[in-house]
């Protein structure tokens, strides 16, 4: 271990920076040198923003959640999903309402907070046309979303050599990949396990920018599918027309939403939404920060918060034991994160966004247990309850009888690197359908069934010592498909015994304790254990993996070590820290620990876990009047409103509306729509439909019996503009072509400006063809230098 | 009026179903509501974009409307319900000569008929349509009187009224065929019972064919689909009602029209050229573009509006476009009430008030020559074209 360096305690170590706005370091992601270069106006505030950055990751920088007031009854309104599947981060920008998270600030530009309903700009330059129809194109495949899936398949159906549109909503493609800084599972062979997720997302859109027949046209959402069977898609500000021979949806998953009181107030939000403004837009959100929900999802997000130097003061999970792979949730307990199994979220409150959040242990069917509530002082709360497939295009197209497919999340839930499997399963089954001879391995599918897998119940914690000097020590308890650790150890030492990747893995014969195996483990459970430390046999050495710089560390060196569940286990002195680029910004940490704990440590805290306060038995379930006055969401608001919580968080419609709906005997979809209003907002139903129909069941009707709800276009609110494409030509005049005085097409360009979009996809010497994963180079390295740089911090 | 269980039996809870359900029952009648739908309003009725105007040229609809008009608002009076009623008025803006003198033609006739409206000038459909394109403007006519509701809420609390004054509703039920008893409807066969009643309401909308030939009648109606959206809210800035008259370049639309509902939102339509003949409710990709051309060549400024969704409703039409109201001879006690046209939410107060006189053996609420006009046995042929439809 000669490449260890000295102990972070014999220098000056920095206090870690816990104010909200930019991050100025992170451990994985590089940080730009260049600071925001674009000036914008929020209101009356002069503020900044990094050129390409989302009007709403540009607020939050600068620490502003609150972007407007509900035009119904003036509750605040921040950002929900991050990611233009809602309208709640609704904002003015120059004249034009537009949804913050989808819009890039602009130098110059003027952003309005929306108090109500939006004000039309004045737009009194007359303007007219460039085409007299919309333009119309037809393609072989059209893949909509460039998430794993959609890359994958593209690549399949590109190296076919079929005409490939491929369209993603987002500035940067890989999807959530580009948000996935941590390593992930699945084998090495199939699905570049060990890697982060954020290089494997530039892995394929590189693989795919080599493809000469797929176009990727990224900042393109499909905004509906209609009886034509044309996709309508915006690009470039206009609405185009795709006529697919085979449409691909694999437009992944949006986040599932939580209703309890004050679940609509800013600051409660996606988890997703969370690791778009940390890890895309290198913001940092929050100070103090609570999670709902024990999934892969909200245990990544709590590491991705502690990684950016954000408290995670705990995380609810209604289950007795989380969903997500128990190594994720095991490394997020030994960081000092307190994991509450069997406990669900009562309520968030503050006046102007999350002040606090009230959990308590519920019972099997989710009923809090009178006396067990407690609040904690947060100003985030992420909801991470699971997600739902985005698969409206699908079921359109299917109902039009386009031939359409999907992929991914939006045919099935699953984790990156079975949607990777199963976009290149979809690429080739098309490829073949279209005619091409290709053939899909069944080994694939196999393998993609295994990356579905659900984790297998939990093995005892056994752990063997050997009569040996170094030795890997395995918590991998749980049975989850990932084999990189049996593919990377010299010697051959660690197998999984029946070859299957969902089995775990075991360590048997010699160790050079090269800590390969602990670098590469995605959940961060190998250790090394060096027994020849101290030869009196008083102390012991474990090597741990870390992923976080020196500002998490004390500059004593001293910490508080922490066993496989996060249990305190004792103190523990920092030797030294192996950080090599190889690496992968991967450090290995030497700690000297009591000879007794040598088995026993398994990480050491970052944070000291929160043990919130109790609340007497009267608080729990509702507000008392004298508690009410010490919420300050109390005021102007009635604690009986508080207490019926907002269910369409777009209209504002509380769950008690859709109750004495349900009790007056409603029981079709569209009627609930019709009469109070839910539903009917600018997510077309994307959020409330479920919880809604959750309320008809708790209501004592079965959903099943509830007629449903009229799914229409359009997918997305799109700007009436955008549809008339306009361009302004000079000498042009709305007045005229319209009064039938003229010939309107003679007016007209022609279809010229779309047919350019068919040119050939650029590829230059500069190699400019290649798509990074920010669209604009400047914004962060590339996969090449990111490594360097995560190794050098 | 009869020993069956129900005076009247209505089908089809719609445009025209419902109000005259409620008028029916508030003329102490025993009214029972058959929907094969699974709720009020569900069929093309939630299609309407609301718009409610007497200032037709047709003297049945501008007498139908009016009593419309006076239903609609002073509905939260008379029934405590908020239905989006705005009194905004409808604006014709003229930028062509023959449309023009259209509607300067029909003007004295309107007048005649009591209507308030009006030709002014361009300034002034400036002030009512703020941002509207001025070059070429010739003025307009704009009348005051004229409105907007919710289809949505006004189904929602019509059925309400009703049910608070006894109508009971069966939804989900298709009527299958009709019981006669010595040439006098007797009862009414659905998919799943038999309702014994003196008197029935066909009030079918597109579907009116075929249930009419359930009673052995010839109904001529045809329904053709016609598209409509809406945006995203925005503050109000427009007041009236705006339709566009002139044919659209592209060829494919007649005229268009849109209006911004009590909540913000603008909600818009237009009449395709050729006509989208059948039931076809789907939307197609080619709506969008073509009257987003239309709207912002109008207002530049409605460029940012925000479209949230699409949709198409079906007019039942009649070969002369004009609607049918009138009782039955070959079948005693049946009336019908359909062939709305696409104007079946503005006409369903009137309707349903002029269906509870003919009920109750009462004149008509409207003029003999008026009814004369939408009677079921005038001659469909000579077909008219009515100068504002």
């Amino acid at each position: 271990m000669s490449a260890h360096r000295p102990p972070t305690g014999t220098r000056t170590g920095r206090a870690p920076d816990r104010s909200t706005g930019r991050l100025t370091r992170h451990p994985i992601l590089p940080i730009p040198s260049d600071g925001p270069t674009v000036d914008f106006r929020f209101g009356r505030r002069e503020l900044s923003a990094r050129r390409g950055e989302m009007i709403s990751s540009a607020l939050h920088a600068a620490g502003i959640r609150i972007f407007g007031r509900h035009h119904r009854d003036g509750r605040p309104q921040g950002i929900f999903c991050v990611n233009g599947q809602c309208s709640q981060c609704l904002v003015v920008a120059d004249g034009r309402p537009v949804k913050a998270c989808m819009t890039p600030v602009e130098d110059g530009m003027l952003v309005e907070p929306v108090y109500g309903r939006p004000r039309l700009g004045a737009h009194d330059s007359l303007g007219g046309f460039a085409e007299t129809r919309s333009a119309e194109r037809a393609v072989q495949v059209l893949v909509v979303g460039g998430g794993p899936a959609g890359i994958s398949a593209a690549i399949e159906l590109g190296r076919a050599g079929l005409d490939v549109v491929l369209i993603d909503d987002k500035p940067v493609p890989g999807g959530k990949l580009s948000l996935q800084t941590h390593t992930f599972f699945g084998s090495i062979a199939d699905c570049y396990a060990g890697t982060r997720g954020i290089d494997i997302g530039t892995l394929l859109a590189n693989q795919l920018a080599a493809l000469p027949s797929v176009r990727v046209w990224l900042d393109t959402p499909a905004v509906g599918v209609f009886s034509d069977k044309v996709v309508g898609v915006v690009h470039k500000g206009r609405f185009l027309r795709l006529r697919p021979e085979v449409l691909l949806v694999a437009a992944g998953a949006r986040e599932k939403v939580l209703t309890f009181p004050g679940c609509d107030l800013p600051g409660v939000y996606g988890a997703g939404a969370f690791q778009t403004l940390v890890n895309r837009d290198l913001v940092r959100p929050a100070k103090r920060l609570f999670i709902v929900g024990g999934g892969n999802v909200g245990l990544i997000g709590a590491y991705h918060a502690l990684q950016a130097g954000i408290e995670v003061v705990g995380l609810v999970e209604a289950l007795p034991r989380c969903g997500g792979y128990r190594v994720h949730e095991d490394k997020i307990r030994r960081l000092g994160v307190p994991v509450w199994t069997s406990h669900t979220v009562l309520r968030a409150e503050g006046r102007q966004g999350v002040r606090r959040v009230v959990v308590a242990r519920c019972d099997e069917r989710f009923r809090p247990v009178e006396g067990t509530a407690r609040e904690f002082a947060v100003d985030t709360l992420l909801v991470a309850v699971g997600l739902a497939p985005v698969n409206e295009l699908l079921a359109k197209a299917r109902s039009y009888g386009m031939r359409a497919y999907g992929a991914g999340d939006a045919e099935e839930i699953a984790e990156a690197s079975a949607a990777i499997f199963s976009g290149r399963i979809a690429g080739r089954t098309i490829a073949r359908d279209l005619g091409r001879k290709v053939g899909v391995p069944q080994r694939w599918s196999r393998t993609a069934a295994v990356l579905r897998s659900k984790p297998g119940p939990d093995a005892p914690d056994e752990i063997l010592e050997l009569d040996r000097p170094v030795q890997p020590i395995i918590r991998c308890w749980q049975a989850i498909p990932c084999n990189p650790c049996t593919q990377v150890c010299p010697l051959g030492s660690i197998t999984i015994p029946d070859g299957s990747i969902t089995s775990r893995p075991r360590f048997e014969g010699d160790c050079l304790g090269c800590g390969r195996c602990a670098t590469i483990c995605p959940g961060l459970a190998i250790t090394l254990l060096e027994r020849d430390h101290d030869p009196k046999r008083r102390t012991a050495v474990v090597v741990l993996p870390f992923e976080f710089d020196d500002t998490a560390l004390p500059a004593s060196g001293r910490i508080v070590t922490t066993g496989s569940r996060g249990e305190p286990i004792g103190r523990g002195r920092i030797l030294g820290i192996r950080d090599r680029s190889d690496q992968d910004r991967r450090r290995l940490v030497r700690v000297e620990v009591p000879w007794a704990d040598r088995l026993l440590v398994a990480g050491f805290r970052v944070q000291k876990p929160a043990e919130g306060k109790p609340l007497p038995t009267a608080d729990q379930l509702a507000l008392s009047p004298a508690r009410a006055k010490r919420v300050e969401g109390s005021k102007g608001r009635p604690p009986a409103a508080d207490d019926d919580p907002i269910l369409c968080l777009c209209e504002g419609v509380r769950r008690g509306e859709v109750v004495a709906a349900i009790r007056e005997g409603v029981r079709d979809f569209n009627q609930l729509k019709a009469s109070i209003r839910c539903a009917l907002g600018g997510c077309n139903g994307k959020r409330c439909t479920e919880p809604i129909l959750q309320v008809f069941r708790q209501e004592g009707v079965d959903p099943k019996t509830v007629a449903r709800g009229t799914y229409r276009p359009l997918d997305l609110e799109v700007p009436l503009g955008v549809f008339a494409a306009s361009v302004e030509p000079e000498g042009f005049r709305a007045g005229e072509g319209l009064s039938g005085e003229g010939d309107f097409a003679q007016r007209t360009q022609g279809d010229a400006p779309f047919d350019e979009l068919w040119a050939p996809p650029a590829k230059d010497a500069k190699g400019e063809g290649k798509v990074s994963r920010r669209g604009a180079e400047t914004q962060r390295g590339t996969k090449g230098t990111t490594g360097k740089e995560g190794g050098k911090s | 009026m009869t020993g069956a269980a129900w005076d009247v039996v209505v089908v089809g809870a719609g445009s025209a179903g419902l109000p005259a359900a409620l008028a029916v029952a508030e003329r102490g009648m025993r009214v029972l509501v058959l929907e094969e739908l699974t709720a009020p309003g569900q069929g093309q009725h939630k299609a309407a974009i609301g718009g409610v105007r007497a200032t037709h040229s047709d003297p049945a609809k501008i007498l139908l409307c009016r009593d419309s008009l006076r239903t609609f608002a002073s509905w939260k009076e008379a029934y405590g319900d908020d239905i989006g009623w705005k009194m905004g008025g409808y604006c014709f803006p003229v930028y062509t000569d023959a449309i023009e003198r259209t509607l300067r033609g029909i003007l004295p006739a309107q007048k005649a008929a009591g209507l308030e409206i009006d030709w002014v000038g361009p300034e002034e459909i400036a002030r009512l349509v703020p941002g509207i394109a001025r070059e070429g403007l010739r003025g307009g006519t704009f009348s005051p009187g004229d409105g907007q509701v919710s289809p949505l809420l006004f189904a929602n609390s019509c059925e309400r009224a009703a049910k608070r004054r006894g109508v009971e509703f069966r939804y989900g039920e298709a009527v299958v065929g009709f019981e006669t008893a010595g040439g006098r409807v007797s009862a009414v066969r659905t998919s799943t019972g038999t309702y014994a009643t003196g008197h029935v309401v066909l009030a079918a909308g597109a579907h009116a064919r075929p249930v009419g030939r359930m009673l052995g009648l010839d109904v001529p109606v045809v329904p053709d689909a016609h598209e409509g959206g809406i945006t995203a809210p925005v503050e109000q800035f427009l007041g009236p009602l705006v339709v566009d008259l002139r044919p659209g370049p592209e060829g494919k639309t007649a005229n268009f029209y849109f209006g911004q509902n009590a909540e913000g939102q603008i909600i818009f339509c237009y009449t395709p050229k050729p006509l989208f003949v059948g039931e076809d409710r789907e939307s197609t990709s080619e709506f969008l573009p073509i009257l987003a051309r239309r709207m912002v060549s109008l207002i530049p400024r409605l460029r940012h509006l925000l479209v949230r969704r699409v949709w198409r409703g079906l007019y039942p039409m009649t070969p002369d476009g004009v609607i049918i109201v009138d009782r039955v001879r070959e079948v005693e006690g049946v009336i019908l009430a359909v062939g709305m046209c696409g104007q079946g939410f503005m006409l369903g107060p009137g309707v349903g008030r002029l269906v509870g006189a003919l009920l109750a053996g009462e004149p008509p609420t409207i003029s003999a020559e008026a009814f004369s006009s939408i009677s079921f046995y005038r001659s469909f042929g000579a077909a008219k074209t009515e100068a504002l439809k």
